[in-house]
């Protein structure tokens, strides 16, 4: 995990983030200096130990299949940013210019 | 009245010497005096606190007994109150209102609590000074010139000034534990799994946690026994049945072992803050606890592992706000660029540098470098607790290495997260822990600034560690030492 220029531009496309310039600059240095911290892990032996992602002896969790009420359509779509009747409007996301 | 205890206020209003509307109408003068000069409140929520004052009113008249009667409560605004902004303190999210209750939420006013408003935060709870709010600015209220801590900066500093009488946190990597010691007041993180989360907006769901804020250890048991246990709405709770630690909090130490951590020697530490901590591991003693070194030799390598797996959590969990079914949108004539324009006016700077910071970790070809050795670091900081636990009932530490700074006064990120050295590998192993206020140092402003120590559990003895911290609170007092200075008159939100 040796030191390494973070394509940020690159990163924000992943993540659908619009940086200006400004901002690309800015966390690129950041993020060099964060990730030059995080890469201290590398001094830490972890060998074949296995991976925790979560602490709770946790398994599956099933429920009961019985249908309960949902929240509220109109509560819900109330705060949409766009409705159309019953429907979430969303920009055109199928056809020749998307 | 509106300064006791919640057992007090409860009791009070159970025995109909006061009612709840006559204590939600005094807290709410008391917030108009007082929250111009902290502004701890984001949103004030007076006539629902009202509804549910003559609710509890009515309740108590026709027989019942609530734990929590009258009690004012301050919510930290990433947690849903149906009805009630909900904004996380982002842009993204300040006009929206959340449709239902969290259950932490839900249970707490069942019991009687009174909804007082929602309080500020680092946006989405990121950052450890509140100074990452989108929507206010909260001060510190034993000097307005310093940050509160954070994330729950606003709940830890409305209990701090008088303005709630507990609160709700969440703690992710010590937002309920840092503020809480930089505001001189009790702040309690349970077990991962202990509390529900249904209605805490996430952060990074393999951490965050629900917990009160209060003015006493007790007071921090009595909304623990309230608010802990299972809930069907959310699947990562434990179904594991909770011992009530109200009843179990205990006056000394006798036969306790407390760890000490020797990677955490307080030799650098500056010497005013060292001999506060000096002299807490000396009150332990005293009160009969033996102390015992225990080593965390991965506990250095803590932040690092949180700063892994906590942003790659969170650049996944805030994929959701995208503008198309709530919150902000930003339109542009195709969905990509509509996605990108609304999350970038949408997301502040700390939010926008976790998200990158966790899509590169998870990106293809850094997965296994990044997150799955974080992910195997943890395993060990966790086995190194389970060792130390081994020789000790809790381990005791400072919360913070220094006590509130100035606003402004770091400015480089990695500085910021260092803030959470002490907090986060609790954290990433689980476990319960607290900070109970330890004594002051002074600046040269002369201002006194509090102090927390922290005490942490193995998973699951929240009864014990509330008995341990409360033993250790009522032999020094240092919560009721001295009192927050006289605040300047301001205008108040209304």
């Amino acid at each position: 995990m040796e030191s390494r220029e973070i394509d940020v531009a690159y990163v924000a496309k992943l993540a659908r983030l619009a940086l200006s310039p400004e901002e690309n600059e800015r966390f690129a240095s950041q993020l060099g200096a964060i990730f030059e911290h995080v890469d201290r892990l590398a001094g830490l032996p972890v060998g074949d130990v296995a991976a925790t992602a979560q602490v709770i002896p946790l398994r599956n969790v099933m429920r009961e299949d019985v249908p309960r009420p949902s929240l509220d359509r109109e509560l819900v779509l109330g705060s949409a940013p766009r409705r159309e009747g019953p429907y979430f409007r969303v920009p055109r996301i199928i056809g020749e210019d998307a | 009245m509106i300064e006791g205890s919640a057992a007090e206020i409860a009791d009070a209003v159970n025995a109909r010497r006061v009612s709840a509307l006559e204590l939600t109408n005094a807290l709410a003068a008391r917030i108009d005096e007082r929250d111009g000069a902290v502004g701890a409140y984001l949103a004030r929520t007076t006539e629902l606190a009202r509804e549910h004052a003559a609710r509890v009113d009515a309740r108590v008249a026709a027989g019942e007994r609530l734990p929590l009667a009258g009690v004012g409560l301050a919510i930290k605004d990433n947690m849903c109150v149906a009805g009630t902004p909900t904004t996380c303190a982002s842009k993204i999210l300040a006009d929206w209102v959340a449709p239902y209750t969290a259950t932490a939420v839900a249970r707490l006013l069942e019991a009687g609590a009174i909804p007082l408003g929602k309080t500020n935060l680092d946006e989405f709870a990121m950052g450890s000074s509140c100074e990452n709010s989108a929507l206010g600015r909260t001060a510190n209220p034993w000097d307005l010139g310093r940050v509160p801590g954070g994330s729950s900066g606003g709940s830890a500093a409305a209990v701090a000034a008088g303005e709630a009488t507990v609160a709700l946190g969440s703690d992710t990597g010590g937002s309920i534990r840092e503020p809480a010691a930089f505001c001189g007041v009790v702040g309690f993180k349970p077990t991962y799994g202990r509390v529900s989360r249904y209605g805490l907006i996430a952060f990074a769901s393999s951490l965050d946690q629900i917990g009160p804020i209060s003015r006493s250890v007790a007071d921090s048991a009595l909304l623990y026994d309230v608010m802990a246990g299972h809930d069907p709405m959310d699947a990562t709770t434990v179904e594991r049945p909770v011992e009530a630690a109200a009843p179990a909090l205990r006056d000394d130490l006798r036969g306790v072992r407390i760890g000490i951590v020797k990677e955490f020697g307080l030799a650098e530490l500056g010497a005013e803050v060292r001999a506060v901590y000096e002299r807490a591991y000396d009150d332990l003693v005293k009160l009969g606890a033996e102390l015992v070194e225990v080593t965390l030799p991965t506990a250095e390598y803590g932040v690092a592992t949180y700063y892994l797996i906590a942003p790659a959590e969170c650049s996944s969990n805030l994929a959701r706000f995208d503008g198309m079914r709530y919150g902000l949108r930003v339109e542009r004539p195709d969905v990509g660029a509509t996605y990108e324009a609304t999350r970038a006016a949408g997301f502040g700077d700390e939010v926008k540098r976790r998200i990158l910071i966790g899509t590169y970790a998870l990106s293809s070809g850094y997965y296994d470098a990044y997150y799955v050795r974080a992910q195997k670091a943890r395993t060990l900081i966790a086995a190194d607790f389970a060792r130390a636990f081994a020789s000790c009932d809790a381990i005791a530490c400072p919360a913070a290495a220094t006590p509130a700074f100035a606003f402004a006064a770091k400015t480089d990120p990695v500085s910021m997260y260092l803030m959470d050295y002490y907090t986060i590998p609790m954290s990433l192993a689980g476990l319960p822990s607290l900070s109970v206020p330890c004594g002051y140092v002074t600046t040269p402003g002369a201002h006194a600034l509090p102090l927390g120590l922290e005490l942490s559990a193995p998973l699951f003895a929240e009864r014990a560690l509330l008995g341990i911290a409360h033993a250790y609170e009522g032999a020094t007092r240092h919560a009721f030492a001295r009192s927050i200075p006289d605040l300047p008159r301001a205008a108040a939100l209304r």
